[in-house]
């Protein structure tokens, strides 16, 4: 089909054009969400049925990385709202502006998960066969544990593995379950910061204005959805029974 | 022929290979499709020949096992899912309701390329020694326990899912956002509307069924527990998870045929399709049911009895959409001026065999009665007189209404009537004994069986034999017609669809002007630009040679 300036050739009229993005946005958005829905679910169920080992997987998460997080996510969620609405109003220079910030907290997301990731690998907590949920506790000098934390996560282990002998391997189910989900929405990040990285050529370009302005609209739209998926992600992971 | 149309627009290798156009993509799809159902049906054609006899006349247990698994994989995934949606919908969906293209043509080649790389996983997982799971991949039997290539056919299927996801997402954003001047919601062909339907399913099942065999595949990379009960995970989990999308899936296959009958049956009885709100609102309705209904599948697999009860009224309650379109069919072929075409054939060959394979799934939706026939050939029987019965009948009659407006020409009428024909009796005769199988107690997927059901096991094989006849011809005469056949016109039966009143084939934009939509769907009575006129005697649809 022919392109003339905006307009791809399927389509009669520009406003045609962005309802039919828009709405297809939308529809992959809900793709999306049966998509998570299947780990959810099965989280949901695992934890139910698992209670305490999922509670002992939980509390080694670090709070404040991902509190942090949460509140650079939301924050880049402000960014990119910003930027659709300075293609809206025809501040082309705020644009790039705008989108390279959101970029910039998209991947400060992204490095803060890796630091937490790599603390889960230090301290034996990658599912696999080094798997050991007791590790710290054994060796708490290589986790940096000591005097009241120490003794908390020793009384807290120990609780569980008498009401729950298998709880390393539950707990091993609660990691698995936390690498796939927050890997998944890692891997959503990444490609919409992908995304981000073409908006902000084009918008350099100046081409994003009132009449036109449907990618920054869209890939908005994703990028919002992403974090949402976080803000269900961090209470359900990090928040559900902490005591520490 | 029109001088200039799609087909000969453009040259080349590249001029199909990146084509955006809908009408080339669908020929695309076309030709990969043909391709799985041969690979598919290569397999099938391995299983009739080994139960010909008790003990098994052809393989090892072991890779009879393999058969019916790859045979299912290839038939499902990779034949029944996209065949008449990306072959038939893609090409029809934009000329129904008077769009140039899909809303995303780009999405769709895409989604092509996506159905080709997931293809190709798959066929290397069955030329790396196959997978041996069943078709179903229930764990921890895929995850843990099976030797054979399930990881390669686990990703295959993953990524053929988004194939399916971008195709549902295409038609629904066209359908409602294309739409000609005057094509109102209720002015839509019913085939639109069943393939909306489709599309709600597509987009909502299929990324369950893929984070599940995503979850499936992992557990098997990593040594993962999600659905491993020696570490703590529940297989039945997976079973929920699985069936939620594939029960659906099996409205993914049957509703866009249900379309396609809904387009033949009032062109070949000359009337209006009766009741047409109500064929339109019961593909959303199967749509809708169809995704409570997928337990029904786990009777015997251990659910709280509460549980089953719901299901099984649920799986009931998705029998009435599906008789109300039978019922509507019957009563627009109720004095009508019926022509006996190849099309007309498969639309009520579909008719019959929907119906009792519908029937037959009341059995199977019976808490009692299931306890009796759960994983017996019946099962088998009930599946595929909805499936090959249902959705091949469709898709083969489908492609014979369309082909005339897909390639400009006429195919034989004789040896069409007779393909048609074969194909119906090859097919009663392989499944029909399955149903007393079933009954007497035969299990599925077993490579041997007691001596006293061989009788029943050599008549299917037997039929089998008609019935790949009944798939050849067409393919003959079909690809025969493409250069050799008589020139079909714009409109040859005539039909009174949007897609027929532009030239055959149609040209890169589908109409050389948009256009206004002033007339009621399937409106045989009062079309006098087509010959059609209230009172006046019933002219007969195209006749004979």
């Amino acid at each position: 089909m022919h392109r003339t300036g905006e307009l791809y050739g399927q389509f009669q009229t520009l406003e045609q054009q962005k309802e039919s993005a828009t709405f297809g946005m939308w529809i992959f958005l809900v793709t999306e969400v049966l998509f998570f829905g299947g780990m959810f679910l099965t989280y949901t169920i695992n934890r139910h049925e698992y209670f305490t080992a999922f509670g002992v997987g939980s509390n080694t998460l670090d709070i404040t990385l991902g509190t942090a997080n949460t509140i650079v996510l939301i924050m880049s969620s402000f960014t990119m709202a910003m930027a659709v609405w300075s293609a809206q109003t025809a501040k082309k220079k705020l644009v790039p502006l705008f989108l390279i910030l959101t970029l910039a907290l998209g991947c400060v997301f992204l490095g803060i998960k890796f630091v937490e990731y790599k603390q889960k690998f230090d301290h034996h907590l990658i599912p696999g066969r080094g798997f050991d949920v007791s590790y710290c506790i054994s060796n708490p000098a290589s986790c940096g544990l000591q005097g009241k934390a120490l003794e908390e996560e020793r009384a807290e282990v120990e609780k569980a593995f008498t009401s729950d002998p298998d709880t390393n391997s539950h707990a091993q189910l609660y990691f698995s379950l936390y690498f796939a989900m927050t890997g998944l929405h890692a891997l959503h990040m990444i490609v919409g910061a992908g995304l981000i990285i073409w908006l902000i050529k084009v918008s350099l370009r100046g081409r994003f204005t009132p009449q036109y302005n449907t990618p920054v609209e869209i890939v908005g739209l994703y990028w919002h959805f992403v974090d949402i998926v976080w803000i269900y992600l961090f209470p359900l992971l990090y928040l559900i029974d902490r005591h520490r | 022929m029109p001088r200039e149309h799609y087909l000969n627009a453009s040259y080349g290798i590249r001029s199909w290979l990146l084509t955006t156009d809908h009408k080339r993509i669908a020929l695309l799809y076309l030709v990969s499709v043909t391709f799985f159902f041969f690979v598919g049906g290569v397999f099938a054609t391995m299983i009739r020949i080994h139960l010909l006899t008790p003990e098994g006349a052809l393989v090892s247990p072991e890779t009879y096992n393999k058969l019916f698994t790859m045979h299912g994989v290839a038939m499902i995934f990779f034949f029944l899912i996209p065949s008449i949606p990306a072959v038939l919908g893609n090409f029809l969906i934009p000329p129904m309701i008077g769009a140039k293209d899909l809303a995303f043509p780009k999405i769709n080649l895409l989604s092509w390329y996506i159905y080709i790389i997931g293809g190709c996983f798959a066929l290397y997982s069955f030329s790396t020694g196959g997978l041996d799971t069943g078709w179903t991949f229930y764990t921890p039997l895929s995850s843990i326990y099976s030797n054979s290539a399930v990881t390669p056919a686990v990703i295959g299927i993953f990524i053929n899912g988004f194939s399916s996801i971008l195709t549902g997402l295409n038609f629904i954003v066209t359908i409602h956002t294309m739409r000609a001047p005057g094509m109102t919601w209720f002015r839509l062909p019913l085939f639109a509307w069943a393939h909306y339907a489709t599309s709600l399913i597509m987009i909502l099942g299929t990324p369950v069924v893929a984070i599940t065999l995503l979850l499936a595949g992992l557990e098997r990379m990593f040594h993962l527990g999600f659905f491993n009960p020696a570490m703590g995970g529940d297989p039945i989990l997976f079973q929920h998870l699985f069936w939620f999308y594939s029960h659906p899936a099996v409205y993914i296959m049957v509703l866009p045929a249900m379309g396609v009958v809904s387009e033949i049956i009032p062109t070949f009885a000359r009337k209006p399709i009766f009741g047409y709100s109500f064929i339109a609102a019961s593909s959303i309705a199967i749509a809708v049911i169809g995704f409570l209904v997928w337990a029904h599948h786990l009777f015997m697999t251990g659910m709280s009895t509460y549980a089953a009860l719901a299901f099984s009224f649920l799986s009931y309650l998705v029998a009435i959409p599906s008789a109300v379109k039978v019922f509507n069919w019957t009563a627009t072929l109720y004095k009508g001026s019926i022509s006996w075409d190849a099309p007309m054939l498969y639309a009520l060959g579909f008719i019959g065999l929907f119906t009792i394979g519908g029937l037959t799934g009341l059995f199977l939706a019976c808490l009692g009665l299931d306890m009796h026939i759960h994983d017996t050939y019946f099962v088998i029987a009930h599946f595929h007189y909805i499936m090959v019965g249902g959705a091949v009948m469709g898709y083969v009659g489908g492609l014979h209404y369309w082909w005339p407006k897909m390639t400009g020409k006429l195919y034989p009428e004789a040896l069409s009537r007779f393909a048609a024909i074969t194909l119906f009796v090859g097919f009663n005769l392989t499944f029909f004994p399955q149903f007393i199988l079933g009954y007497l107690g035969m299990p599925r997927r077993y490579h041997s069986y007691p001596p006293e059901f061989q009788v029943l096991n050599v008549l299917s094989t037997a039929g089998a034999s008609i019935l790949a006849l009944g798939y050849l011809l067409p393919i003959v005469y079909l690809t025969w017609s493409m250069r050799y056949g008589k020139v079909a016109g714009p409109n040859p039966w005539p039909a009174t669809g949007l897609e027929w009143k532009t030239d055959s084939p149609p040209p890169t934009e589908n109409f050389h002007v948009t256009p206004v939509v002033d007339w009621e769907p399937y409106d045989y009575r009062n079309r006098p630009d087509l010959g059609l006129v209230a009172g006046a005697p019933l002219a007969p649809a195209h006749g004979d040679d």
